[in-house]
């Protein structure tokens, strides 16, 4: 009887700490919804979508780092950069000051595309090797590529031909159409970039637990030197790994620049935050070798629809920031006890 | 004048077990002052756990410890270190980018004004040296100091703890000759100001050499305290393993046939490393490699799987010689490697069975989408095959028991249709019904015609089931030995076998 009650109460906790953050972040939004009904609106809740789903595919591409027990600082940068390039590639050809004056016709999209991909891979690819040849660790290597994508991109911005650094405005319109255009259905506008997000979602999910590179990625993650003696080329899993966070975050780069409508040097700012946010709510653990791909895009819906809802009902922005902190610290605290072995 | 008739220590009818075995039963261990007292016993016999009872690691169910006649129970190291007992373990745990002196000082670093006080630490450190003998710079950092430097250094921590007793775990087992004679001339000097110490070691020689009292214990039991004087190698050899070896071992029913494997003039790149080690193995045969802790027989056998690097040699399989230069390229060669740290490199602790089970045979379930029926089919064969108890396969591998875990690991590389399988320590830290189960498992494998390459140390279990034993003997081959001709109801084959490791050491 007694033995009984006690394992229905572990049980209990066990299901609290495994869903203990969405608990909270559930009631969040009630709360919100119940000081503000006309919250739960469709327009409000395809606006949250709209608005995680660029930072949702940098959380995509990062988490996969996270698995692999390490991070990236350069994310925000990296994107800006892509979102430059793409900017300078897409404008109106009708447009006076433009970055290519002898750009007479607009491109075919996926120029801008690629060349937006080509950049962030760059960058990915230079952290993949700091990491798994030189042994670096994430977090160094990345803060220095944060840096130097950043002066890359000033510099970038700055050779415009009038000479000023002023931000990379004006695009043609099928630009516009395509990367930040919505989706009709019957009377519901269903915003692109949501379709988009998703969709690279359910490929991320593919990638993650039906392809030989996920499996590989979770056992480098988990236990790298494992990983090695089972055969694993922990090289190669890594490099592919940051390649694959690279394609994203140059998508997401394009996406962003279509998104904001003008890009500045300062585009992108903070957004691995966000990203690296997104999932630690989802669940990835900065211990490697755990995550799920819901978790993050479910992490990255969360933390937009906190935002949302705290500028929803007025909080101040100051304010905004401190419940942002909290809810990361709370995340990690919890996210971590669902690992601790007892001893 | 009564407390000084006391022992030192004293701890008797000490009991402990463990899930699935009695790691202790009525253990007993008498030290007096100024005096050493070797433990001997095989692996697994109960000596590491009887001292982890003394240290308060392990809580023991029952029995008493005295320490000066009066009775303790440490709750941790720090608290036995507090009342003067310390030890130097085989591992040493030092912090290596800092100095001798702070490493002697943490956790109590003098202090003057709220700072540390570096003169003093430097003062005390030096006289504690200079009073031992000890050839070393207070300012030093120890990552650079050799094995040896780093060992008299945990010795001057003990002593400047004012510790009444050292324990010392293997101590010599790294060690050069000349570095073994300053050892013991350190150790004579605590001896000689009361100080006593219990000394962990297999070396009988050494052992002979250094103790005043030898206490052997087999399966968790004291089996003897003697004299060291009215000790002889044999005599120690025969208290150590005398037991009953038919029930241990399943049958042999396996058939060695041609030669599979064949390692020549094999030579390991970074040090410490093995050298010009050749030998062959055949289809269907258990090849053992025997030797103390030190002999380099984990480095053999990660640098045949290109775990670690390989300065020259060659590995030849079927006549071919293989490019065994990195794990991957050796699996797909048709080896196996079956790690000796579970924990460090053998497990995905996050990761549930099927995880656990599949990931080295990733390249068998499809080239880009992997099949999920197949894996979870192969899973359930790892599972029922090999006889792993578990609630289901999405169970987390870490739950498990050692044994289990271990079997996962083994059904791991089964699945890749290995045809030379390297085992390292298989049945290191599980419990004997599991050991019997692991045996039985690698008979079978050999009956199937598999080559299976097995370290142990411990010597019953190659006796009981290998063809034939390599014996090394620090990096170097001392020899082979064979069923029927030097082993297996032989008389004296283990003093053969440990005659042979002690060759070159």
């Amino acid at each position: 009887m007694q033995k009984g009650k006690v394992f229905n109460r572990q049980r209990v906790v066990d299901f609290l700490l495994q869903y203990a953050m969405y608990i909270i972040l559930l009631a969040i939004l009630v709360t919100v919804s119940i000081i503000r009904p006309n919250f739960l609106a469709f327009g409000n809740i395809l606006n949250i979508l709209k608005q995680a789903s660029t930072k949702g595919i940098l959380a995509l591409g990062c988490a996969g780092l996270i698995v692999l027990a390490g991070t990236d600082l350069s994310i925000g940068r990296v994107m800006g950069f892509s979102a430059a390039v793409t900017a300078a590639l897409v404008q109106s050809v009708t447009y006076k000051s433009r970055y290519f004056p002898q750009m007479a016709q607009d491109l075919p999209l996926i120029v801008p595309l690629l060349a937006s991909i080509a950049i962030a891979v760059i960058f990915s690819l230079i952290n993949g090797f700091g990491v798994s040849k030189l042994k670096m660790h994430a977090f160094i290597i990345t803060l220095g590529t944060q840096l130097i994508a950043f002066g890359a991109n000033c510099l970038f911005i700055e050779s415009q031909p009038s000479g000023t650094a002023q931000a990379l405005s004006t695009f043609n319109q099928t630009f516009k159409d395509v990367a930040a255009g919505d989706l009709m259905l019957g009377t519901v506008k269903i915003p692109l970039v949501v379709l988009y997000f998703l969709g690279l979602a359910a490929i991320m999910w593919v990638v993650w637990n039906k392809t030989r590179l996920g499996k590989n990625m979770f056992a480098v993650g988990g236990n790298e030197e494992a990983a090695r003696v089972s055969g694993v080329n922990v090289v190669r899993t890594i490099m592919l790994v940051y390649l694959i966070a690279g394609v994203l975050y140059g998508i997401a780069g394009f996406l962003e620049a279509a998104r904001i409508q003008s890009v500045g040097a300062n585009t992108g700012l903070g957004y691995e935050t966000d990203a690296i946010s997104a999932c630690v709510i989802g669940g990835v653990s900065f211990s490697g070798g755990v995550g799920t791909i819901q978790g993050v895009v479910i992490g990255a819906v969360i933390l937009q629809a906190i935002n949302f809802s705290l500028n929803f009902i007025g909080v101040n922005p100051y304010y905004q920031y401190i419940i942002r902190g909290l809810i990361i610290v709370l995340a990690v605290a919890i996210d971590v006890r669902k690992y601790i072995v007892k001893k | 004048m009564e407390t000084t008739q006391a022992p030192l220590l004293e701890m008797s009818d000490i009991d402990k077990a463990f899930p699935g075995v009695q790691a202790l039963s009525k253990a007993k261990l008498t030290l007096h002052a100024g005096t050493v007292h070797s433990l001997m016993g095989e692996n697994g016999a109960g000596k590491s756990t009887l001292m982890k009872c003394l240290f308060g690691i392990y809580k023991k169910d029952a029995g008493t410890i005295r320490l000066e006649g009066n009775p303790v129970s440490f709750r941790d190291p720090k608290d036995a270190l507090d009342n003067g007992v310390a030890m130097v373990h085989q591992e040493l745990n030092q912090v290596l980018r800092r100095n001798v002196m702070e490493n002697i000082w943490l956790g109590r670093l003098p202090l003057k004004h709220g700072l540390v006080d570096n003169d003093k630490m430097y003062r005390d450190t030096k006289a504690i040296l200079d009073d031992l003998q000890m050839n070393i710079d207070p300012k030093a950092i120890i990552g650079n100091l050799s094995v040896s430097s780093r060992q008299m250094i945990e010795i001057a921590k003990a002593v400047s703890f004012n510790a009444k007793i050292v324990v010392l775990d293997e101590p010599t087992s790294s060690l050069t000759e000349k570095e073994v004679t300053h050892l013991f001339s350190i150790i004579r000097q605590l001896t000689s100001r009361g100080v006593g110490i219990i000394y962990i070691s297999h070396k009988m020689d050494e052992i002979l050499r250094i103790s005043d009292e030898v206490t052997i214990m087999r399966d968790g039991m004291w089996i003897a305290t003697r004299d060291a004087g009215k000790l002889t190698n044999a005599e120690i050899i025969r208290l150590m393993v005398n037991r009953e070896m038919t029930q241990r071992f399943p049958p042999k029913t396996n058939k060695p046939s041609q030669v599979a494997l064949e390692v020549r003039n094999l030579c390991g790149k970074y040090e410490p490393t093995f050298r010009d080690v050749s030998f062959d193995v055949k289809k269907g045969e258990v090849f053992g490699i025997s030797g103390l802790v030190g002999s380099r027989r984990t480095e053999l056998l990660n640098t045949l799987f290109g775990y670690y690097a390989k300065e020259s040699g060659d590995i030849v399989l079927h006549g071919k010689v293989v490019d065994n230069s990195q794990p991957d390229k050796a699996a797909l060669n048709g080896f196996s490697l079956l790690t000796e740290e579970r924990r460090a490199t053998g497990l995905f602790p996050q990761a549930n069975i099927t995880f656990n089970s599949i990931i080295a045979n990733l390249r068998s379930y499809g080239k880009f989408l992997l099949d999920g029926r197949k894996m979870n089919r192969d899973t359930d064969w790892v599972i029922d095959a090999i006889n792993v108890k578990t609630p289901n396969k999405r169970t987390l591998i870490r739950s498990l028991s050692g044994g289990n875990q271990q079997k996962v690991i083994i059904g791991r590389w089964l699945l890749t249709a290995p045809e030379v399988l390297l085992l390292d320590e298989p049945t290191r830290g599980i419990d004997v019904g599991a050991k019997y189960e692991i045996y039985s498992l690698i008979l079978k494998l050999a009956e199937e015609g598999k080559s299976v390459i097995m370290v142990s140390s411990e010597m019953p279990e190659l006796i009981g089931i290998c063809d034939r034993i390599l014996v090394m003997s620090n990096g170097r081959m001392a020899g082979v030995v064979e069923r029927g001709k030097d082993f297996g109801d032989i008389p004296g084959e283990q003093e053969t076998i440990l005659t042979l490791a002690a060759m070159y050491v």
